[in-house]
């Protein structure tokens, strides 16, 4: 590419800068859609990472889930609700048990690494679903969050509190990824997907750099799901670990596409506000539009949402 | 040992079932390398076709006994048009992209399809159970059971050989096999694939919609019917093999086995054991337990 | 004597019942230019694949500088000094040309400490390195152009390219001029020779075409089922009569060195 100038750190910076003031002023409503958006679009953050790398997870809603059940049990078995707590636990639990299962999933590419995560989730889902101490499938309420000693004051201010947290959240893995997409391993995404031999004899191990990229999605899933949690005010499986969960953000991944870090809160953000209208007025056809909408992607934009924006950008500039 | 026969029938019969709703995803997977998402709903449209027609029969005032046709006119019906629609209308512009994106777009379709059955079906369960309730119950190893479970067993039986017959005798069958041992070469060889590739995914389309269709009068015919199916079916598929037929019906067996042991010991595992089986299949073996041959490709 | 640079010793690969290799008996000095022939499925590539690390030999050994590599991983033999090309390119299509030999930069760059593989790829010292690549290789023209859409030959010397980013002490060519047109054959094993030359890399190229085996290798290894059945200069190994009835073809005897043409 030609060096083109790269706006994306000042334009992420602004978006969120924007996104948090604005987040005072915005009806309740409006503020817990972008609170579900902006934590789902940190666990497709890490899924663009490895669809970049020619990779589709199934399952990660396992990590999703794991995040958002550690902060509700911190709360519910340890009566911890210190935001400083639980979300750091959660995303460290996340990351954890992804560093472990990656040496397994490492190994497998296509179908297989969609369908072996799919089975990992599903295990999780299974034991959920048959323990009563943890819910089963009715799940259990998060504690009311906690910021360094302050207690959760009326609903919306919390709301709010949550929200500015998880812009800076947000904020900073966008600005973390953004620069690791710039390094060498950044780049050992793309050309992973292109060309692995080429990778290997140039000297750079693949399924090390695949571990790699499988934890730090991990991470940001884990983080993600911890706030979700918090903004649902309850954990269940069917809401966090289904595999239907783990379509969703497959979905999200797709529709936002791999162009650019904002692309995951634009695509997020996009779905949540559809979502959210077309069960109010098409209850019944939600599914529908998802899937008209996924097969357009994948037939005619298969950059996704965030192409079609970069196309009208590129025109506005030429004008 | 009364609990053992127990265990074994429910065992066989949750064992049929899998292997009902799973061979017409490894026939179309072997074939055309395709895992088709929309399986799910095929099963579901079966389901609810059977279901809707057996309840027009009985209100017709027909007799209980022929409402069984009603299962075979739905799962035909669903499975020809269905999946020929699908195929010819989506299958075949993906015929050489990537498998996970094929995945995707079967994944859509199954969304599509699963809200489509709420617009024509309404959100209101069916309730089909004439064909049980004609079929009466039995009892076996201390339990009653119903006859018509048991019959699971000897359909899944009947299409395991019907097909495995059809595979390695028939010039039809032969005709399969080359083309999920060498697509390319077939071609070269004169074999018109296409017309392969729709009938194959007519017959996987036909077998997922008879496992609804035959499965309806046991269970409430209700939304998301299909959800559950997905996963369990691509578990059997992958543990016994893709592409496999024999490899379905054992890890079906394997499946069901395992899931009717847990039901009975440790219900605490009893859906946590069939994914556990799947990822440690593929773990080991990820090419399943019985696929068929690949030529490596340098 | 000066230890050898590359050295096989009685290096065996059988795949089942099929030997693709057998007793192979090889040492390699230093800035020698050798060429490797031999009838398809002789053991060429399989020999290629055994030093560059792809293949396990079932017995034997391969030493690098004394070094024994047998078995290793080809990205650490890549680590160690060898590199090799591909018969058929392997590049990084979406990528653009310039971009294949960045990433190949930073790839070298990220095995040489912690942390390395996270500095920034688009720097001013690497786009420099980068420019030096192309214009050495002659594709500078081809910089921002995505590597699928690129003729066969240009392909061939960014495969190339990127196999020397590493600055390798030995390289290993499978069929450079393989798919690309007679005219131009020589052109890029010139541009390719050059290069090379001037690194003072150690060269083995696998190669059917004998007038470029001629032309520009000091060392010939003929391979036949699986065993050397010559290793000699250029002008006696292509006139040995179990080369030319093995591997060239009593019709294709050497042409232009005033050895008897052998026509029928």
């Amino acid at each position: 590419m030609a060096a083109a100038r790269d706006w994306t750190v000042a334009g992420v910076t602004a978006g969120f800068a924007a996104a948090a003031g604005l987040g005072l002023l915005l009806p309740d409503w409006l503020m817990n859609l972008t609170v579900v958006a902006f934590a789902r679009a940190l666990a497709v953050l890490g899924l663009m990472v490895l669809w970049r790398t020619g990779l589709v997870s199934f399952g990660h809603a396992l990590y999703y889930g794991l995040g958002a059940y550690t902060v509700a049990l911190l709360g519910k078995q340890f009566g911890i609700s210190e935001i400083l707590v639980t979300l750091p636990a959660a995303t460290l639990l996340a990351t954890a048990v992804g560093f472990l299962i990656g040496f397994i999933v490492r190994r497998y590419r296509g179908i297989f690494f969609a369908m072996l995560n799919l089975a990992f989730s599903m295990v999780l889902y299974g034991i959920l679903v048959k323990t009563e101490a943890l819910g089963s499938t009715d799940g259990f309420n998060v504690h009311p969050p906690s910021l360094l000693g302050y207690g959760p004051g009326d609903a919306g201010i919390t709301l709010r509190g949550i929200f500015v947290l998880l812009c800076a959240a947000a904020w900073a893995a966008a600005i973390l990824v953004h620069r690791y997409l710039q390094s060498t391993l950044g780049h050992l995404t793309t050309a992973i997907r292109d060309n692995e031999i080429r990778v290997e004899y140039l000297g750079y191990s693949v399924i090390r750099a695949i571990h790699g990229k499988y934890v730090m999605s991990a991470a940001l899933a884990g983080l993600g799901g911890g706030f979700l949690a918090i903004a649902l005010g309850q954990v269940d499986p069917d809401s966090m670990v289904n595999w239907t969960i783990s379509g969703e953000l497959v979905f999200v991944t797709i529709l936002a596409g791999p162009g650019s870090v904002a692309a995951p809160f634009v695509g997020s953000m996009v779905y949540e506000l559809i979502r959210s209208y077309a069960f109010e007025w098409l209850p019944h056809a939600w599914q529908l539009i998802v899937g008209v909408t996924l097969l357009g992607i994948i037939f005619f934009l298969p950059g996704g949402v965030w192409s079609l924006l970069a196309r009208v950008a590129r025109r506005g500039e030429a004008a | 040992m009364e609990a053992a026969v127990t265990t074994l029938l429910d065992g066989l019969v949750f064992s049929s079932y899998l292997f009902l709703v799973s061979v017409g995803l490894t026939i179309i997977f072997g074939v055309m390398k395709i895992l088709n998402v929309a399986h799910g709903s095929l099963y579901a449209w079966g389901a609810y076709t059977s279901a809707w027609l057996i309840g027009v029969w009985a209100e017709a005032g027909l007799a209980d006994a022929g409402s069984f046709l009603m299962i075979a006119v739905a799962a035909i019906a669903v499975g020809g048009v269905l999946g020929f629609v699908l195929e010819r209308g989506l299958i075949r512009f993906m015929y050489a992209r990537d498998e996970v994106i094929v995945v995707l777009a079967t994944f859509a379709t199954f969304l599509i399809l699963e809200d489509v059955i709420l617009l024509v079906f309404g959100v209101d369960p069916y309730f089909a159970y004439q064909p049980m309730a004609y079929l009466g119950s039995a009892e076996i190893g201390g339990t009653l059971r119903d006859v018509y479970s048991l019959t699971l067993i000897g359909l899944a039986a009947v299409i395991g050989v019907v097909l495995w017959v059809g595979l390695t005798r028939t010039r039809w069958g032969k005709l399969l096999a080359a083309v999920i041992h060498d697509r390319e070469l077939s071609v070269a060889m004169g074999i018109d694939v296409t017309r392969v590739y729709v009938l194959t995914f007519v017959l996987g389309a036909v077998l997922g919609a008879l496992g609804g269709a035959y499965v309806a009068p046991m269970v409430s015919v209700a939304p998301g019917l299909g959800v559950e199916v997905i996963v369990l079916s691509f578990a059997v598929v992958v543990i016994g093999g893709m592409g496999s037929i024999p490899g379905a019906a054992i890890g079906a067996l394997i499946v069901g086995i395992f899931r009717a042991v847990a039901v009975h010991q440790l219900p605490e595992v009893e859906l946590f054991v069939v994914y556990a089986v799947m990822a440690v299949v593929l773990v080991f073996r990820p090419e399943g337990l019985f696929a068929p041959a690949q030529a490596r490709r340098i | 004597m000066t230890q050898p640079l590359l050295e096989a010793r009685r290096l065996n690969k059988s795949f089942g019942a099929v030997t693709a290799a057998r007793d192979i008996d090889v040492a390699v000095a230093a800035h020698e230019v050798v060429g490797i022939i031999g009838a398809n499925g002789a053991g060429k590539t399989t020999f290629v694949n055994m030093v560059t690390g792809w293949l396990k030999p079932s017995a034997g050994r391969i030493l690098f500088a004394g070094q024994d590599i047998t078995g290793r991983a080809p990205r650490d033999i890549t680590r160690l000094g060898i590199c090799r090309s591909f018969q058929v390119a392997q590049v990084f299509q979406t990528a653009t040309v310039a971009d294949n030999l960045l990433i190949a930069l930073g790839i070298a760059e990220a095995g040489t400490g912690a942390g390395s593989g996270l500095r920034r790829l688009r720097r001013p010292d690497l786009a420099a390195r980068v420019d030096a690549l192309l214009a050495r290789y002659r594709i500078a023209d081809y910089r921002d152009q995505r590597a699928v859409t690129l003729p066969q030959g240009v392909r061939k010397l960014l495969d190339i390219a990127m196999a020397m980013v590493a600055a390798p002490r030995l390289l290993l060519l499978d069929e450079p001029t393989s798919g690309i047109s007679s005219e131009e054959k020589f052109e890029l094993m010139d541009i390719v020779m050059a290069a090379l030359r001037e690194d003072g890399v150690t060269v083995l190229f696998v190669e059917h075409d004998m007038e470029i085996v001629d032309r520009y290798v000091g060392r010939v290894l003929a391979f036949y089922q699986g065993e050397i059945i010559c290793d000699a200069p250029p002008l006696q190994a292509l006139a040995d009569p179990r080369v030319k009835e093995f591997v060239i073809g009593e019709e294709h005897s050497s042409s232009g060195q005033g050895v008897g043409n052998a026509h029928r």
